[in-house]
């Protein structure tokens, strides 16, 4: 089972909360708060699991996270998940909020959260891994997002098609000059090269 | 432009979306807080604004805010408002939000329930998924139980995505409302065989899931789950299988056996990581659980830690970390193994990753032996000294003592050397782990009398420098606790000091006041002990100047104790200032006391067993939860509660209840007497009564003066002077350098101990004898673990899923559906045989309720599985029915042996005796090894294959259905026949005999028989004559799915009467202008049957149509085509297809809710009735007619009276009142939302009962 998934960025904003079990949204914060110390003050180039924070978890559980350019992906596991399994589905989400986006950087998540929830979603389902494979996501999310246009254009931008096209350019346009004076650059994600062992987990 | 920029502002103030929320935030980052309290004003208003797209947008932002830690539970009512929205858009922003910040004690959930069963059975694929998934999230118990049902009709989905998410939505369902468990569990079962991989691959999940907090349940699932393991290719799904046979095998080692092989195939077979790393803990786990008798138990191990090595040294990581931790799990069973890879394990201590040096540190505590000890210590010290963060250090001082103190100090043959380690590590700054080190030093002194001098040498030293240790980083560690182990060691060995003056000069100094209170008490203590120690040793030697020294010193510095805040301290120390005191007064006069003054701290002391307060007897009459005084009665706790702040000041109240304290009689008293000198007894620092008869022996083996001390060196600023250094031992390292120094230092050791040990390279003697008693017990008591504890948290939801899968279910444990529990009523039909028509919703105490039944059940097994099976022939075929809509095919071959199935309607599930399940895996288990795989290949597994295939009959059989399978597998590329065959075959086993032996014996013979016994054509009691004729005999049923898919689901049973094969069955169905059929090929109207028939065989397909008008009843004309064998030319029958308008109807959505609103609501129009006055029917009977022929659903039942009800494919409502009266007087009322439909249908069901007259 999984118990929780978190996004957040190299300091420490959640990007995306996912409590598969019930905490306060104070008790939430402090979760976020700790394994974000945890996982921060790690080198990039040490393994990917954590024995499991004192707020979340005990010792059956564990943190096992990814960590690419702004964001970090965390996904609080028990031990009848498979560790390597679960690093190759951190990469499949990844990958598909880097299909559905098109070239997905932080800012991406920071606008369209509950998109990234929808995705994620398709991949979880209250704690258990759902699908794995990447184009059955990725062909139930753009159904999905077909449907939404169908319904006719909802006001708020938040919910126009992922890949939305023309009509939300002028949206994303202004949000890209609004953006102009922010203090911090945000980088695209690059998906680094997978460890070869991951590579190998077929699906 | 001024007006733009209002009605630009005006926009922004009621449509702010959630990007402008999430800029808006970002542009206010200093006023955040104060930002977004303004914000929430606005979505408040936006909540209040009846148009929905305002108020989807308005929980949008709420579930941004949510996230970034403020609560929005305030707003569930509109969060379900914009769940119950009809467009899916806002729908989904409903459900978001509510998984987010529902869960199972929200209250307004109770308002969700029906919202969400609409969007359960929506015809929106997406509707439903949506409700899925956030169901998974903040599922409660009471919705779990209220759409356990539509789960479950879920399951049979065609749409792979909702079967998928409903069968993983299950776990959750069971989880939060147990008793759904083995209703639903047959269902969840057949889903392993599901055609779609992800369906497939979602029940081994939750299986795992369950299987894995309560593993002895799913035991007799092995058999199914080696099958996947030996014929998946998905290594999702592998992996999931793989870690639950882990979990498997420690109850059933046979299991253990069967799986080495295909795993051992796996991990040389696969290039996924992940794969095989689990093949590799699955396999430890087996090697665990099979102690030894495997004959090629050590290759496994080799192979395993082989792949290890691979794994550890790996540049990745996280393979790394990943093969350290399975190393550890190999290292409890088979250390010898992965003592070969000591260099791996300490070369990974040098790593720089934290999380590997700490999986390092694990597999050191086992490679440990008495040869290496001196040297891994050695190196950990030096990590120490090295580690930065006190957790790492922490953790290291952690494992040396585990280490060296592992099995009563196995590994330890020199002592000296191991106090020194600990002295040694009393200088580690910041460490919690004060105490243990503590309890390591008075374990070692106390235990080993050789050392004993040497520690006490030792704690002096430390006494003295206890400022060195108590430094200013004192505060935030524990470390200070050595100092009460040293306080304790020297005042109890007093005698074996070298300067106890020194020493009690060095206790009573400056900082002890600065120290906790009970380490106070403990100085305070032990003074008096040194003290009498001095005394006594002072007047044997008449040194009266030192005795009046020590007497003064005592004197001037115990007031400081004296005047401590904590009360034992002072307490204590006031007690002392008196002896003390007398002693002088004594001494003034010229006695001597000293002896006397010893007597109080005589006794020897010995080691305490762990539970020996636990094991002491309770003496008879002993009750220790009784009430010692009376318990206070209830009125008069509230009248102290009144005079509470009185008590204190009024003694009259006090003494009143003084008055009433419960006085022990003088028998009870000396009860509470032995049982205090029984604990007494037991605890070692409690002055024995027999003080006399134990002196104290004395230690002359070790000569103070031989121990080496090493040089003051005042450069190091934490070396305590006069310490023992760790380095001098590092001569007897045996790892590293030859036999040579340490034989040296043997004999050097030897000599010391004046005892010749015979001592060989290979083995180092123990240089000190370690008592390993396990310490004093109570006469009579023995340590053993009798104390099985479940280690489950109370509240863990698996507690209640420890459930037993194997039992037959009774016929009311089923799935509660949405009908009024009628106590009466329901009695009464199931006294009738005819409970699974009447869905019943499961009491509250069903658990209770159940075991009685259990036990019930178990004596009547017998009788009841005879009768059961005739009943579920009915439900089987249904079920039969909505297990192969789920095939993509749509058109398929069922045998008509397939056993009896699940009938989800009515969750009456096959009833498989436990004794058979047990049995079948008992023989699964103990088939010969070599077989397993090829019987798994050729799909006739589990108890179907024998073992020697005997009679030629059953070689020709088996030819048979070889060749008929192939046939099958190139019609169908996905299906998983050999399942199917397996089924059969076990239900063969079932209605023949449970008796294992006597099966494998005739097995051959016996299949034929019961073949042929089965092939004799049944009539379906409601399926309807098709055609007839000479050779063959063709029936059919129909029955409508509801909800997903709005069809009519058509079987149609070939019945072969003829004595020689038919086959090139081929029907001719065009379609009506009503009625459409769906097809594979929508060209052409002929529909071929892959299979032939045998003689005396029946075989079955399935056909689904489609109706544009539900509300008449329809025909549809075609033929059917065979050729019988022998004959050149070819047969044809024609055939009529009638579909009454009960066809189209369903009564699955039953509720006594919805059926009562649908009354009240005047949505039932149309009204109709008719009454046969001499219906020779009985209630019951006219009740089974309906509901099956009928495809109605009871919603109630009181006595001879019932309502029904129905919905056809298109959403009509049908209800009924049945009024059974006395003299056969039936009357049926019915009323409808469509009246053409509810007069057809009373019609037909008028001439179906007028027939049967």
């Amino acid at each position: 089972m999984i118990k929780a998934i978190l996004v957040f960025n190299n300091h420490g904003k959640p990007r995306l909360t996912k409590f598969y079990q019930y905490f306060n949204e104070e008790m939430q914060q402090q979760i976020i708060k700790e394994t974000f110390q945890l996982v921060s003050k790690r080198d990039d180039n040490v393994c990917n699991f954590l024995e499991g924070g004192s707020l979340i978890g005990g010792a059956d559980y564990k943190l096992i996270y990814r960590h690419y350019a702004t964001l970090y992906f965390v996904f609080c596991v028990d031990s009848s998940e498979s560790e390597l399994g679960i690093l190759d589905l951190i990469q499949v989400f990844v990958e598909t909020l880097d299909k559905c986006f098109e070239n997905v950087c932080e800012l991406d998540l920071i606008f369209h959260v509950d998109k990234v929830h929808y995705i994620l979603n398709e991949l979880v389902m209250g704690g258990m891994v759902l699908e794995t494979n990447m184009t059955e996501i990725i062909t139930r999310i753009e159904d999905q997002n077909k449907l939404e246009k169908q319904e006719g254009p909802y006001n708020s931008a938040s919910t126009s098609s992922l890949k939305a096209g023309l009509a939300a350019a002028p949206a994303r346009a202004v949000s890209a000059v609004k953006n102009m004076n922010l203090p911090q650059q945000i980088k695209d994600i690059k998906l680094p090269d997978l460890p070869a062992a991951i590579k190998d987990l077929k699906f | 432009m001024a007006l733009r920029k209002v009605k630009g502002n005006l926009e922004r103030m009621f449509d702010k979306n959630l990007t402008d929320l999430v800029r808006g935030i970002r542009n206010n980052k200093e006023t955040e807080s104060k930002y977004i309290s303004q914000c929430m004003e606005e979505i408040k208003t936006e909540l209040r604004q009846d148009n929905l797209a305002v108020k989807a947008n308005a929980v949008a932002k709420l579930t941004y805010l949510q996230m970034l830690g403020y609560d929005i539970s305030w707003a569930g009512f509109n969060i379900i408002e914009v769940m119950s929205s009809p467009k899916f858009t806002y729908k989904r922003i409903g459900y978001l939000s509510a998984s987010q910040c529902f869960h199972q004690d929200t209250e307004v959930l109770m308002l969700t329930t029906n919202m969400i069963r609409k969007d359960l059975n929506s015809h929106n694929m997406y509707d439903s998924g949506t409700a899925l998934t956030g169901l998974a999230c903040f599922i409660s118990g009471d919705l779990a139980r209220d759409l356990a049902n539509d789960v479950m009709t879920l399951l049979t989905s065609t749409k792979p995505y909702l079967r998928k998410k409903a069968v993983l939505l299950l776990y959750k369902v069971f989880l939060k409302f147990p008793e759904a468990l083995r209703p639903a569990f047959p269902r969840l079962k057949e889903k392993l065989e599901d055609p779609d991989p992800g369906v497939q691959s979602a029940a081994v999940n939750v299986i795992c899931e369950l299987a894995r907090k309560n593993p002895k349940n799913y035991l007799s699932l092995a058999p199914v789950f080696f099958k996947l393991m030996t014929s998946s290719t998905n290594n999702w799904m592998l992996i999931k299988i793989i870690k639950l046979f882990g979990a498997l095998t420690p109850l059933e080692p046979r299991l253990g056996k069967k799986l080495i092989e295909p795993l051992t195939n796996l991990i040389h077979s696969t290039s996924a990581m992940s794969l095989l790393y689990e093949c590799i803990n699955t396999v430890i786990a087996v090697l665990i659980s099979i102690s030894s008798g495997m004959p090629n138990h050590n290759a496994s191990i080799q192979l395993c830690v082989q792949k290890l090595r691979i794994l550890i040294e790996d540049s990745d990581q996280n393979l790394k970390y990943l093969g350290l931790l399975a190393m550890s799990k190999i290292l409890k069973t088979h250390p010898k193994s992965v003592q070969a890879h000591k260099d791996l394990v300490l070369q990974c201590l040098d790593d720089k990753d934290e999380s590997i040096r700490l999986r390092a540190l694990d597999l050191l505590y086992g490679m440990v032996t008495k040869k290496t000890v001196m040297e891994i210590v050695r190196r950990l010290m030096t990590h120490m000294d090295r580690a930065e963060g006190t957790m790492y250090r922490d953790e290291l001082l952690q494992k040396i003592i585990l280490i060296c103190s592992q099995n009563n100090f196995q590994y330890i043959t020199n002592f000296e050397w191991y106090v020194s380690v600990l002295v040694e590590l009393c200088r580690m700054e910041g460490t919690q782990h004060g105490g243990l080190i503590a309890s390591q030093l008075m374990d070692v002194a106390i235990r080993v009398v050789a050392v004993r001098e040497f520690t006490v040498g030792q704690m002096a030293l430390l006494l003295d420098n206890a400022h060195v240790i108590v430094g200013p980083a004192a505060a935030r560690s524990s470390i200070a606790e050595v100092l009460y182990a040293a306080a304790w060691i020297c005042g109890e060995f007093s005698q074996l000091l070298a300067n106890p003056k020194a020493t009690l000069e060095s206790m009573v100094r400056g900082k002890v006041v600065s120290l906790p209170g009970h380490i106070q008490a403990i100085y305070v203590h032990n003074m008096l002990k040194l003290y009498a120690h001095i005394i006594a040793t002072a007047e044997e030697e008449d040194d009266s100047e030192m005795i009046e020294e020590v007497t003064n010193l005592l004197l001037e510095r115990l007031p400081v104790f004296v005047s401590s805040g904590d009360l034992e301290v002072q307490e204590r120390a006031s007690c002392i200032v008196h002896i003390v005191t007398y002693v002088q007064k004594c001494h003034k006069h010229g006695d001597k006391v000293g002896a006397d003054l010893a007597l109080l701290m005589t006794g020897e002391l010995n080691p305490v067993a762990p539970k020996a307060q636990k094991k002491v007897p309770l003496p008879d009459g002993l009750d220790l939860d009784a009430w010692i005084n009376d318990p206070p009665s209830e009125s008069e706790e509230e009248e102290d509660d009144a005079l509470e702040k009185e008590i204190f000041v009024k003694a009259d109240s006090s003494y009143k209840h003084r008055k009433e304290k419960y006085e022990p009689s003088e028998e009870e008293l000396q009860k509470l007497r032995d049982a205090r000198r029984a604990e007494q007894a037991s605890n070692p620092y409690y002055v024995k009564s027999s003080a006399l008869s134990s002196p104290r022996p004395n230690h002359n083996s070790i000569q103070v003066d031989e121990i080496p001390v090493t040089a003051i060196d005042l450069n190091v600023s934490l070396k305590i002077p006069g310490m023992t250094s760790l380095d001098k031992y590092q001569v007897v390292d045996g790892w590293q350098d030859g036999g040579k120094k340490r034989h040296k230092k043997q004999k050097k050791r030897s000599k010391r101990k004046g005892q010749v040990s015979s001592s060989s390279e290979e083995e180092i003697n123990r240089m000190h004898v370690v008592n390993t008693d396990i310490g004093e017990m109570p006469e009579g008591a023995h340590l053993s673990d009798d104390y099985e504890i479940d280690d489950r948290p109370e509240d863990d939801p698996h507690r209640a899923l420890d459930i037993n899968l194997d039992e037959p279910l009774s016929p009311n444990e089923v799935l509660p559906t949405r009908t009024h529990y009628e106590a009466h009523a329901q009695r009464k039909i199931e006294s009738n045989n005819e409970a699974k028509l009447i869905p019943s919703e499961i009491p509250l105490k069903m658990k209770t309720r159940n075991k009685k039944e259990r036990k019930e059940k178990k004596e009547k097994t017998k009788k009841v599985k005879k009768e059961e099976k005739k009943v579920k022939k009915k439900p089987s075929r249904d079920a039969n029915l909505i297990l192969d809509l789920i095939d993509p095919l749509k058109e398929t071959v069922i045998s008509d042996k397939v056993p009896v199935a699940a009938n989800h309607i009515n969750g009456i599930a096959d009833a498989k005796n436990k004794e058979k399940t047990s049995d079948d895996l008992d023989f699964w288990l103990s088939k010969e090894l070599s077989q397993t795989p090829e019987s798994c290949m050729d799909g006739t597994t589990k108890t179907a294959s024998p073992s020697t295939p005997s009679s030629s009959k059953d070689d020709s059989k088996s030819k048979k259905t070889k060749t008929k399978k192939e046939k099958k597998a190139k019609k169908e590329k996905d299906r998983d026949k050999p399942e199917k065959k397996l089924k059969k075959n076990e239900k063969e086993i079932d209605t023949l005999s449970r008796n294992r032996d006597e099966y494998e014996e005739t097995n051959g013979t016996v299949t034929q028989e019961v073949e042929e016994k089965l092939a004799v054509p049944e009539p379906q009691p409601y399926s309807r004559l098709l055609a007839e004729d000479s050779h063959i005999r063709i029936v059919y049923s129909t029955a409508a799915m509801d909800g997903v898919m709005s069809e009519i689901l058509v079987c149609i049973k070939f019945i072969s009467q003829s004595s020689k094969p038919i086959s090139k069955l081929q029907l001719i169905l065009p379609d009506s202008s009503a009625l459409k059929m769906i097809r594979t090929d929508p060209q052409s109207e002929l529909v071929n049957l892959p299979w032939s028939l045998d003689p005396g065989e029946s075989k079955e397909t399935q056909l689904s149509f489609t109706a544009e008008d539900v509300t008449i009843p329809h025909k549809l004309r075609g033929s059917l085509s065979y050729i019988q064998d022998g004959s050149s030319s070819s047969s044809d029958i024609s055939l009529r297809l009638e579909f009454p308008v009960t066809t189209f109807l369903s009564g699955k959505t039953a509720s006594r809710a919805t059926f009562t609103d649908l009354l009240s609501s005047g949505q039932l129009s149309a009204r109709s009735s008719f009454t046969l006055p001499n219906c020779p029917w009985s209630f019951p009977e006219v009740l089974e007619e309906l509901t099956l022929g009928g495809s109605l659903a009871v919603v109630e039942c009181v006595d001879q009276t019932a309502s029904l009800y129905g919905r056809s494919l298109h959403g009509h409502h049908v209800c009924l009142l049945v009024k059974y009266q006395a003299s056969h007087h039936l009357t049926i009322d019915g009323k409808s939302t469509e009246g053409i439909l509810l007069s057809n249908a009373l019609d037909h069901l008028k001439t179906t009962l007028m027939q049967k007259q």
